[in-house]
């Protein structure tokens, strides 16, 4: 393995290489920097342009007039449907915490340690993390085909035309929705993960209760709960804005028109925000600790 | 003139490797319908979406009341938006909104008005434009032309002083599409908005029409009023304006009336210079025109039709044929003497006399006579165009008759 391996996933080109006269050679490594050039500046590009995007809907919250209807009906959207599934995830999470925990636990003879571990990984890791994955695959996708029909319908422009700024009207509503309902979910499935881990650990394994609870009391701070919310909010910002974007740039995307485009925007939507929610996730709790 | 409300100056724009508008202008007047007609594919939208700024012209220049829109500051800009509705082709109806809902989103989003006067404003565009039904229904659960309605009634809902209508006729029957068209007459008599659209609903615009433009091939090649447009004699205007004839002619094999032309006028040049002769055949039919009053519509351009292909089948490549007027064609028959022109005659006369439209008794319910005639010119001598049509006018006799005697329904 080598680093041009690394780079230029294309073995052909790679081959080109090696088997080349030496101007060809500098040529097919002129070929291989200018390909990492566009690669680069097009990731760069991309990037800038989320971020603009970004602050350009957050800003849009706060300008008169505010949408409090709108954001209602997204926090119900986001929030209110997402209510049975994460209930469901949560206990089921904190059920098989219980599990591993106690199996786990027991060869060092410290089950009474399991409400702490149960509780520690809920809340500072499995809580945000999973819910935001799971707000992903149920919102996160319509959010994105929902604006990119609306984009390919001309319904966006039809917007523009009545100068109603569809920033403002479509991205703005869903980052707010998104930003309070987040930690609201995380909260919840922070609770009811325990429970499921009550369930395992005390009913089933027959943890002491008053000791499962106790070491919750103990074991857990402010600052893991803080930690978690903070991460809960920063995955509902990169969460709504990636789905948003996605959605409201689908005719840009090269290759891709029509139903076609809504879905690839659909897809790239859950793919990408799942993927930044675990390195953001990653990043997150090195500076949380 | 006045000051145009609208203009386009220069105006070029592309897709890619592909220009849609090259060096466009276009002039477009307060209070009166423009219609830009061209045919699909053109860029007839691309020059709307320009003025409402969902495009931006690649060089050129766009004015507004004589100042270009790239001097617009932001306030001005938003005013001259909300100035405008525009309708779009596909309506681009907001399909999780209800059709109250979509008609009353302009006025909800932009304006302070309280509910009950948005409700009394929407319901009034809903009233008239026969919406009750379908009120509370989704853009998806009511039908084309209701999509259309709604959509009309969305563009109006603001009481706009200008609006830009892309194709609001396409895909609609007939009888809906007259009820379109009205209504647009309509509302511009009583509000007097300017409006531009965008169709190819050909002789139909004309009709409430102050101003047409035609695009065809990146450009505009005309504008003006309709009358203007139809004293043209433009070839692209020409091919618009005759749409229906020119797609008989292409159904019978016809050549379009203004090339036929050209080519008598080449061959009269060359003739002047004793290069060559040509022989010209004028047919008529006649009464055909009573017969489009009397038997119908279809029957007259059948028999005009029918003669047309029996002509065609007996030329050759280089003879020419062309409407000339709607029940007359004229032959033109390059480097042939007068005794070749009497062939294809003969040969005409014989086998029209077999066919069903010669035959009395399709007629049941009206039969009226007519006849078929056919002049011979020689033309050896350099002469104009209406001396040419005139001889051979003269020249005729009748070679085919159809006579309803004896037919009960003759009238």
């Amino acid at each position: 393995m080598t680093i041009l391996d690394w780079i230029a996933p294309d073995k052909q080109v790679w081959t080109n290489v090696m088997n080349a006269s030496r101007t060809e050679k500098a040529l097919s490594i002129m070929g291989l920097v200018n390909w990492l050039g566009q690669v680069t500046l097009k990731v760069i590009g991309e990037l800038g342009a989320v971020a603009i995007f970004f602050a350009y809907g957050f800003v849009l919250i706060f300008t008169y007039p505010f949408q409090f209807r709108k954001i209602i009906q997204q926090v119900y959207f986001i929030g209110v449907k997402s209510f049975l599934i994460i209930s469901l995830i949560g206990l089921f999470t904190g059920m098989v915490l219980g599990l591993q925990g106690y199996y786990t636990l027991v060869k060092f003879g410290a089950e009474g340690m399991l409400g702490a571990a149960v509780a520690l990984s809920l809340i500072r890791e499995l809580g945000p993390v999973l819910t935001a994955l799971m707000v992903i695959g149920r919102a996160g996708s319509s959010i994105a085909a929902e604006i990119g029909i609306m984009r390919i319908s001309e319904q966006i422009d039809a917007l523009d035309t009545m100068d109603i700024n569809p920033m403002k009207f479509l991205v703005s509503p869903r980052i707010a929705a998104s930003v309070i309902t987040f930690p609201l979910l995380t909260a919840l499935f922070d609770v009811i993960g325990m429970i499921g881990g009550y369930l395992t650990g005390v009913l089933l394994l027959g943890v002491n209760s008053g000791i499962f609870f106790n070491r919750i009391y103990d074991s857990v701070v402010l600052k893991d709960v803080t930690g978690g919310f903070l991460k809960s909010l920063f995955f509902a910002l990169v969460v709504s804005t990636i789905c948003c974007y996605q959605g409201y740039f689908t005719h840009m995307r090269p290759g891709g028109f029509g139903a076609k485009g809504v879905s690839l925007a659909t897809t790239s939507a859950v793919v990408i925000s799942c993927v930044l929610v675990l390195v953001l996730d990653y990043v997150l709790t090195s500076f949380l600790l | 003139m006045t000051q145009p409300f609208i203009e386009f100056k220069d105006v070029s724009k592309s897709f890619g490797n592909l220009q849609v508008l090259d060096k466009v202008n276009l002039k477009i007047y307060s209070g009166e319908i423009t219609s830009i007609i061209g045919k699909s594919g053109v860029g007839k939208s691309v020059l709307l979406k320009h003025i409402i700024g969902l495009l931006k012209p690649d060089s050129g220049q766009i004015l507004i009341k004589g100042k270009p829109l790239s001097e617009f500051s932001k306030a001005e800009w938003k005013a001259f938006k909300r100035s405008l509705s525009y309708m779009f082709q596909n309506n681009a109806l907001f399909d999780s909104l209800t059709v109250f809902e979509n008609i009353a989103l302009p006025l909800v989003e932009r304006t302070k008005l309280p509910p009950q006067e948005i409700k009394k404003r929407v319901d009034f565009r809903i009233a008239q434009f026969e919406l009750e039904e379908v009120r509370d229904r989704y853009p998806s659960q009511i039908s084309g032309g209701m999509q259309k309605r709604v959509a009309l009634a969305r563009a109006l809902v603001t009481e706009p002083t200008m609006i830009l209508f892309d194709e609001p006729t396409t895909g609609l029957d007939p009888l809906r599409k007259n009820a379109v068209l009205n209504m647009i007459a309509h509302y511009q008599h009583e509000i007097g908005f300017t409006g531009v659209m965008v169709s190819h609903d050909i002789p139909d615009v004309f009709f409430i029409s102050n101003r047409v433009a035609i695009i065809e091939n990146k450009k505009i090649p005309f504008q003006g009023t309709p009358l203007e447009l139809e004293q043209s004699d433009n070839e692209i205007v020409w091919q618009f304006i005759h749409g229906q004839e020119v797609l008989q002619d292409q159904l019978t094999g016809l050549n379009p009336r203004p090339e036929v032309e050209k080519l008598v006028e080449k061959l009269l040049k060359q003739v002047a210079l004793k290069k060559t002769i040509f022989t010209v055949v004028l047919f008529t039919i006649d009464d055909l025109e009573e017969i489009k009053k009397g038997v119908g519509y279809i029957a007259s351009q059948r028999i005009f039709q029918c003669l047309a292909m029996t002509l065609k089948r007996y030329m050759s490549n280089k003879d020419y044929a062309a409407r000339f007027g709607s029940s007359e064609i004229l032959a033109v028959l390059p480097g042939a003497d007068a005794s070749r022109a009497e062939e294809i005659i003969n040969k005409i006369s014989s086998d029209c006399s077999q066919q069903e439209l010669m035959d009395p008794t399709k007629y049941k319910k009206v039969c009226i006579d007519f006849c078929l005639k056919a002049g011979i010119l020689e033309v050896r001598q350099p002469m104009d165009m209406a001396t040419l049509l005139a001889s051979a006018k003269k020249n005729q006799k009748v070679i085919a008759k159809m006579e309803c005697k004896g037919v009960s329904g003759k009238k």
